[in-house]
């Protein structure tokens, strides 16, 4: 690692044989041994400044004598200022620092005014996406037919999706097949069911034959959840309850004007019909399911492809933004961020109740869940399978499906392994992991036995 | 003197219904419910309609506050999803006299050769009919999907909807302008270029400035909706963005300045209507 060592070091060695101390059979055992070797160092600015200072010198003294000579005349520290003046040392370490060079500054990205696009939102503010030298524009927009028809329409560069929607366009379910990904998911957890005050009485799901519902989309978590949790409870939710998909800011309006029983719907739609004395929250999703994912960050296939480095800053800022708001001591300052008009329009408190995860739960009591929303990039591999069993389950896609192959297609879990070691996360090492979705366990390898082990199925 | 004396009474009847429709919208919704008995840190997380059991609909007076507050600021900036009142407004205009002008382009020449040729009139006459009854709001996802552009889209679909209007009463004033006229002009030797200018355009010009009329109304009415449906910018963008906010406020306020300005637009075309009538 030769090139991040210090180039104004005159007593550096210039042989290649033992290391520059002389001390040392190599130069790697002398790297190991000095506290100060630059290649141990994690600081990647100082890394990077070294290797621009390094083809500086390298450059302006060819012959390895001379340089010495000149470092030994007028020391270091002068020589760093004398050349400085020459060659703006600190600019060029800023090229280097951004990567390749980006294909495209300004992008737009779509999202839905929902806690779920906290890390595509915070990232505006909050300087994330300068940070990566992006220039981004965050759209709010009203509705997921809407946010998908203008991704596809390449208004907008990538957009905030419901982690079924990539999978869906890929395999072409609800639109035209166009091969689609998904590199990050936003948030795990962070959903509830919400019944109207009149329901304050009938906790058990058992009871609520003939209930209308609401979820924000069909392809979306939400459906697929709320369709477990009544099936589980016995109730076939195409026949004993019907269930309408509404657009989230529609729903509490819906809810007061009696449209609706309840819906599961993201956040902050419950806690503001909590807020507004409609309705109660009956359980958070994190008690269906903990760990689920939501939200997704999603971009076509082909803009990945053609702005490779474009991409990688953006999914870096996303992933950075998500790190952040992973840390709960960053949650008030986030929901002070996203809270005006320009992004989700709510009052800061029904914000900040959603992300510390103390709230009212609108039956005169203050519940404290601090895990009540989270925020984990990884876009496991067998999440993807889970929902692709519960779109067979459901009647939503028919015949074989390749699970493995269309999960590794669309959840690009490779990109964010490698972006999340840089953000100073720690990924795991497997694509696939087992979870247990209300006391089940869901084995990814077994996917068909998986849909056929529940009684209520449209298979 | 009679004429004056009634614009004074009709005027002084105006002012007292919206007198004691706005006191009655006072008192309706000033009546706070029973307040609840909450433990206060609970009620710090809660809502006031919720705590104090105040009525969720705002009063004559909070509307009155909004308003002279969007007046103060009506062309403020804050990011993509946050501009003033008049911004938004001027996005909506703009789309609706871009959409309505493109109309127009096409409506009034093919209204023209509609109504003087009887064979394009029977010929035409299926697809006017199917096409007419048309909510313009339904070409919105076909129009989404070819034009692959928002803007564009609902551009579009305000052409689309001001069109028919415009077509059918073009069609109508100059396929009815009088029999003796033309047979006058036909008499005089007029050529067919000068006979549509100088004697079929201005007795059709009543009928097609009315067809204008109804066209500005309904595009006015399709811009909030379309805008509503797809988002970004404009007045129906603001009224869909603070009722996602429950801002019911903002959303009355929104409301009378769609009204307002859609009355301006009515205004400016019966002004027209006037300038083009003739007695007979």
């Amino acid at each position: 690692m030769a090139i991040f060592r210090n180039p104004f070091d005159h007593r550096f060695r210039l042989s290649s044989k033992g290391c520059s101390c002389g001390q040392h059979g190599s130069e790697a055992e002398h790297a190991a041994a000095t506290a100060d070797g630059l290649a141990a160092s994690s600081d990647e600015a100082l890394r990077l400044r070294r290797s621009v200072e390094n083809a500086v010198m390298r450059a302006l003294f060819p012959v390895d004598e001379q340089r010495r000579n000149f470092l030994k005349v007028v020391g270091a520290s002068t020589a760093y200022a004398a050349i400085n003046t020459l060659f703006p040392i600190a600019a060029a370490t800023d090229v280097l620092a951004q990567g390749a060079p980006l294909e495209k500054k300004d992008l737009k990205v779509g999202f839905i005014p929902i806690t779920c696009a906290t890390p595509i939102i915070m990232a505006a503010p909050m300087g994330f996406y300068s940070k990566q030298g992006l220039n981004v524009e965050v759209i709010k927009t009203a509705g997921w037919a809407v946010i998908r028809d203008k991704t596809l329409n390449k208004e907008y560069d990538a957009a905030h999706m419901l982690s079924p929607m990539p999978l869906a366009i890929s395999m072409g379910v609800g639109s035209n097949a166009i091969p689609y990904t998904m590199p990050a998911v936003e948030n795990i957890n962070g959903q509830a069911i919400t019944l109207a005050m009149k329901h304050k009485d009938k906790r058990d799901p058992k009871s609520w034959k003939g209930f209308k519902f609401a979820v924000p989309f069909d392809y979306s978590m939400h459906n697929y959840l709320l369709r477990y949790y009544l099936a589980e409870a016995g109730l076939d939710p195409d026949t004993d309850v019907q269930i309408r998909s509404v657009p989230p800011p529609e729903m509490v309006a819906n809810l007061r004007a009696d449209n609706i029983d309840g819906f599961l719907a993201p956040d902050p739609v419950n806690q503001r019909a909590v807020f507004d004395g409609v309705g109660f929250i009956h359980m958070l999703s994190k008690e269906i399911w903990d760990g689920h994912p939501c939200c997704a960050f999603a971009a076509s296939k082909e803009f990945v492809t053609t702005y490779p480095n474009t991409y990688s800053a953006l999914l870096k800022a996303i992933i950075e933004a998500t790190a952040f708001a992973t840390k709960t001591e960053n949650r008030k300052q986030i929901a002070e961020a996203i809270a005006p008009p320009n992004y989700l329009n709510q009052p800061v408190t029904v914000i900040e109740q959603v992300l510390t995860g103390t709230y009212a739960d609108g039956l005169g009591q203050i519940k404290r869940d601090a895990k009540r929303i989270d925020f984990d990039p990884f876009p496991w591999e067998s999440f993807a399978v889970w929902i692709l069993t519960q779109m067979k389950r459901w009647g939503q896609i028919k015949g074989d499906v390749d699970y493995a192959g269309v999960a590794k297609q669309v959840f690009l879990a490779t990109d964010a392994t490698r972006l999340m070691k840089e953000a100073g996360l720690t990924p795991p090492t497997t694509t696939t992991k087992t979870f247990s979705v209300m006391g089940k366990v869901f084995d990814p390898a077994k996917p068909e036995e998986y849909i056929a082990s529940f009684p209520i199925k449209r298979t | 003197m009679r004429q004056t004396s009634l614009r004074l009474r009709a005027g002084i009847v105006s002012l007292s219904i919206l007198l004691v429709f706005g006191l009655a919208w006072h008192i309706g919704v000033s009546g706070s419910g029973p307040a609840q008995q909450m433990d206060p840190e609970y009620a710090k997380l809660m809502g006031q309609t919720a705590v104090q059991g105040k009525s969720a609909m705002p009063g004559p007076l909070d509307v009155l506050a909004k308003i002279w507050s969007h007046l103060k600021e009506p062309f403020y900036d804050r990011g993509p999803n946050d501009k003033g009142i008049g911004i938004q407004l001027a996005y909506s205009i703009g789309r609706v006299l871009l959409g309505y002008g493109l109309a127009m382009l096409v409506a009034l020449p093919l209204g023209f050769l509609i109504g003087m040729s009887p064979l394009m009139a029977r010929a035409l006459d299926p697809f006017i009919q199917i096409m007419k009854p048309v909510s313009p709001l339904a070409w919105m996802p076909l129009a989404l999907y070819t034009i692959k552009d928002s803007s564009i889209s609902s551009i579009f679909v305000i052409f689309i909807c001001s069109l028919w209007p415009m077509l059918i009463n073009t069609a109508f004033g100059v396929s009815s302008v009088r029999k003796e006229w033309l047979n006058v002009a036909r008499t005089l030797e007029v050529g067919p270029i000068r006979r549509a200018f100088t004697v079929i355009l201005p007795a059709a010009a009543p009928t097609i400035v009315t067809g204008m009329r109804i066209s500005i109304g309904i595009a006015w009415l399709v811009i909030v909706a379309a805008e509503m449906l797809v988002g970004g910018t404009g007045i129906g963008y603001f009224v869909w963005n603070e009722w996602n906010n429950l801002s019911i406020t903002n959303v009355i306020t929104s409301i009378l300045v769609i009204g307002l300005v859609g009355m301006i637009l009515d205004q400016a075309l019966a002004r027209v209507a006037r300038a083009v009538s003739f007695p007979e």
